[in-house]
């Protein structure tokens, strides 16, 4: 995208006075199944300002993913208050404000990479010419130029994700939900994945929220560090990250990054016990 | 090329226990015959006759080889010994049948899959239409049918009808159901209405199963055409061949009958194939 000096410079000084687009307070969601009630969230409130870079962490069971759903109006949070883009979170998806990845790239096999991108536009109703244009321009800004015609089973797991990422680019939501989106990829190409996703939010401006298990992951890539632990899924620590916008992969040798990580690897720790 | 010996082996050695099964049900006819003569031809000689009667118990190949020559390359297509005469009168009810049949799986499939109520209520009936012997069903719906004033083609397409909604049915509701968790999420995602999960995802999805199920449903239609035939007091068709063949004893008649039934089957799978290769092609799925 070439409209990135109009975007405000994210980074983590410059969105603390920006809007907040996604404000959670007190979300409760409880699962009724077979074996009782599941306590998937409790009493969780976070505000997510525009621009900002947001990472869940922690392990399986902790809510993070729920939340995302939440956000997403894929889950109904049984209490508590939930706005995105000022709206409740069921009128934002029927919006479009938001574009979601998920953890396998769920590309239809018998469609194009050109034409899976193109699905949401279909379904959204945009003309065939701005189809075109706005395929051209995503799969640009995820390097996947010269791939259009191919099918998915044809690229690598890494090229599927990037499609699936394009995907969600397309209709110009503000926002991008993602689920592990790289957990499944071997760790070089999530490295170089990660340095991407970090180029494109830089250049976009998008509001992301990401769920990850990976510690160096959330510290590299986020503004901010929700750590989260489980039963009942619950927020323990939220971390701002003092590390500038420009990210160089080897930030992660620096005491700063470490530091962060340490903190967060803390967080997660004090989950586990308060659990035993 | 490589293919080609074992599959050759497998026909020769069919042949082999063919002719020697031919040989071994007719010899005691045989042997009957020269003891009634009072000749006693030697069993060499025996063992030849074997393969050249009239009414064999078995006819060996290639009396049945001949019996379809002679019924199709030689005999004028509108005369009432030809097989493709008799071919065509089923191959219509089957194509009917078997076209009914799929537009009323893919119906109930459809409904079955968006509507719960529809899968309580309809799929039960479904599976218990199928647990009802067909030659039990047919001369019912043949008299039914009758007696509204319906008679030849149509009666008999409803037969191959019956059986051939079910593999479609099943198929196409495991088909439409099959898109993982995450593309039906990504759909809600994009707001996306049901016509459309269903254009988009839902009905490609299916092709794969589509196809599979046809080919059963093909091969399904065409025993209900000739299931459809033997009630009606075997006017044409194979199925009336078949009667026929039985009431006088004509065996070489019978498996002339059967072996065609059994190459029109086959012909209908392979170009359902052929359309399955063509579709999954164009869609991209073929690798």
């Amino acid at each position: 995208m070439a409209d990135a000096g109009v975007v405000p410079e994210a980074g983590s000084s410059s969105v603390v006075d920006a809007p907040s687009v996604i404000s959670a307070d007190r979300l409760d969601l409880t699962f009724q199944t077979r074996d009782g009630p599941v306590h998937a969230l409790r009493d969780v409130s976070l505000d997510i300002r525009k621009g900002e870079f947001v990472s869940f962490i922690g392990p399986s069971g902790c809510g993070k993913t729920t939340f995302l759903r939440c956000i997403a109006a894929l889950e109904t949070p049984t209490a508590g208050a939930l706005s995105v883009n000022g709206m409740t979170a069921d009128e934002a998806r029927r919006a479009r404000a938001y574009g979601y990845v998920f953890q396998a790239a769920g590309l239809y096999p018998w469609r194009s990479i050109g034409r899976n991108v193109a699905l949401p536009l279909e379904i959204m109703g945009f003309s065939k010419t701005e189809r075109k244009d706005r395929i051209a321009r995503v799969l640009d800004l995820v390097e996947l130029s010269g791939f259009e015609k191919k099918f998915p089973w044809q690229l690598s797991g890494g090229m599927q994700q990037r499609a699936s990422i394009a995907r969600a680019l397309a209709f110009d939501a503000d926002i991008l939900l993602m689920d592990e989106p790289f957990g499944a990829l071997d760790e070089i190409v999530r490295d170089r994945l990660n340095e991407e996703l970090l180029g494109l939010w830089r250049r976009t401006g998008k509001t992301i929220a990401f769920v990850t298990h990976s510690i160096p992951e959330a510290v590299y890539l986020s503004t901010r560090i929700v750590v989260m632990s489980p039963r009942p899924g619950r927020i323990t620590d939220v971390i701002d990250s003092p590390l500038p916008s420009e990210r160089p992969l080897d930030i992660r040798e620096t005491p700063e990054f470490l530091q962060i990580a340490h903190r967060v690897r803390e967080g997660l720790r004090a989950g586990h016990s308060y659990d035993d | 090329m490589r293919s080609v010996v074992p599959v050759l082996t497998v026909v020769a050695a069919l042949l082999a226990l063919w002719y020697a099964g031919a040989v071994f049900l007719n010899l005691q006819w045989e042997v009957d015959q020269a003891r009634r003569a009072g000749a006693d031809p030697g069993l060499q000689a025996m063992i030849v006759n074997t393969l050249a009667q009239d009414r064999p118990l078995l006819p060996a190949p290639h009396q049945v080889i001949a019996e379809i020559w002679e019924t199709t390359v030689e005999k004028k297509i509108t005369s009432k010994r030809s097989l493709i005469y008799h071919g065509w009168i089923t191959l219509s009810a089957t194509l009917l049948g078997f076209a009914l049949g799929t537009a009323l799986g893919m119906t109930l499939a459809v409904g079955i899959v968006h509507s719960r109520a529809m899968d309580l209520s309809v799929m039960p009936w479904v599976i218990a239409s199928q647990t009802i012997p067909i030659l039990a069903v047919a001369p019912m719906i043949i008299v039914v049918l009758n007696a509204v004033g319906l008679s030849g083609l149509i009666p008999k397409a409803l037969i191959s009808t019956y059986l051939s909604f079910f593999p479609v049915v099943v198929g196409m509701v495991k088909g439409l159901r099959s898109p993982d968790a995450i593309q039906i999420d990504l759909m809600r995602t994009w707001s996306a209405d049901r016509g459309q999960v269903f254009r988009k995802l839902r009905w490609p999805s299916a092709t794969p199963y589509l196809f599979a199920s046809l080919k059963v449903a093909a091969a399904a239609s065409l025993v209900g055409a000739i299931v459809g035939e033997l009630p009606t007091g075997a006017v044409a068709g194979l199925g009336a061949r078949l009667l026929a063949g039985s009431y006088y004893g004509q065996t070489i008649q019978i498996w002339s009958a059967l072996i065609s039934a059994a190459v029109l089957a086959a012909g209908l799978v392979m170009v359902v194939g052929l359309v399955q290769r063509a579709v999954l092609a164009r869609m991209g799925m073929a690798r």
